[in-house]
């Protein structure tokens, strides 16, 4: 599919960041991420899905190189757009995260998504409830450890 | 207390939506349709009363054992997980995680790019642009198939990503997009529209076909 992630693991290499979770929470369960009640795992998947069909794709490298000029203000628009929705989700499934108090798949796709939309300058003023889980997620050691400005290939100027 | 019927939200042309009709009839689970017009009114999905229901603004949604669920996948994994029989996922873990794979190839890598949200954007481009990101995607997912592919998708039994798969042609289609390069795509889409779940669904016998187009 010549994009990222993909992980070799068990003799076998996964694509899809979403299926390649999936494996290690059915491989590796424990600490799960995600709930054991079929309604709140649904929500978990439902927040996920949002974020990473609805929201990320549209504004991808591989979209953006098309637009251009228009970058900026395209990358914003579904931003925007999805984020509008994903507040007023948010506000009927969240406790201290996403889905409740304990951290899932959803959050996992939260905080790199409002990355993003940081990165192309949304204001991000009107979800205060997706505002308040990122902070409350980038307290977690595993969500710093794995922050991009972190990594082997983090560009100096860019280094936490 | 007897349960009320399941109620999908749905329009006949929508490729998500298709997908979690199929799921439904492959579970062989009873429910009611309300079909949200895409292209009417400036999209029903816009309305006020349809944002109550789902925030989202988009199809599928469907209402079942008393909450609303959105996203195709979402929705399919809750029906597996609650309404296991006919199972349309394999047991084995690694099986599992190729269905997952081409599935979200498809809903995340490949349909997102070529909704109708995005190709009212493209204007006269609309036709090159789904073309585009459809044999993009093809191509890639040809390669997986070659792989994974028995009969359907991963192995000889349907799952998941075959849901995915058929929409996604039906729409290639539509996109005059030359399916000629992929055989094993084409190869499993035939079998899989012999199947009595994957016509019932289809978007030519759905309550709100228009005439024209109705099987």
């Amino acid at each position: 599919m010549k994009q990222v992630p993909a992980l070799k693991i068990d003799g076998i290499i996964l694509s899809q960041s979403l299926a390649i979770i999936h494996y290690l929470e059915e491989t590796r369960p424990n600490p799960r991420l995600l709930p054991q009640d079929p309604k709140k795992r649904a929500q978990v998947r439902m927040i996920s899905d949002h974020i990473v069909s609805g929201i990320q794709p549209l504004q991808n490298l591989s979209i953006l190189e098309q637009m251009g000029e228009k970058k900026m203000e395209w990358a914003q628009h579904y931003i925007t757009s999805g984020f509008q929705a994903l507040e007023q989700i948010l506000q009927h499934t969240a406790g201290r995260y996403c889905v409740g108090d304990e951290v899932s798949m959803a959050d996992l796709c939260l905080v790199p998504q409002v990355f993003n939309a940081e990165r192309y300058k949304v204001d991000l003023a009107p979800y205060p409830t997706i505002t308040k889980i990122n902070k409350a997620l980038l307290e977690l050691e595993a969500f710093k450890v794995s922050h991009p400005s972190r990594q082997p290939d983090t560009p100096t100027e860019m280094r936490a | 207390m007897a349960s009320e019927k399941p109620i999908l939200y749905s329009y006949y042309r929508s490729s998500c939506s298709w997908r979690v009709r199929i799921a439904l009839a492959l579970k062989g689970i009873a429910y009611d349709q309300v079909p949200v017009n895409l292209l009417k009114d400036g999209g029903q999905q816009f309305s006020a009363e349809f944002k109550a229901l789902n925030p989202m603004k988009q199809v599928p949604a469907l209402k079942i054992d008393g909450i609303i669920l959105s996203q195709s996948l979402a929705i399919i994994h809750y029906l597996e997980e609650t309404r296991p029989n006919p199972r349309l996922l394999p047991q084995d873990p690694k099986k599992r995680a190729q269905v997952r794979m081409i599935s979200d190839h498809i809903v995340s890598g490949i349909q997102p790019l070529q909704n109708l949200s995005i190709l009212e954007q493209m204007g006269e481009k609309k036709m090159e642009w789904a073309q585009h990101y459809i044999t993009s995607g093809f191509q890639a997912l040809e390669q997986i198939l070659q792989h994974t592919a028995g009969r359907y998708c991963v192995g000889d039994e349907v799952s998941m990503a075959d849901l995915c798969l058929v929409p996604q042609v039906f729409n290639a289609e539509r996109y005059k997009v030359d399916l000629a390069p992929y055989p094993t795509i084409t190869k499993i889409n035939k079998a899989l529209l012999e199947l009595e779940a994957f016509k019932v669904s289809h978007p030519s016998r759905q309550p709100d076909t228009p005439t024209e187009m109705r099987a």
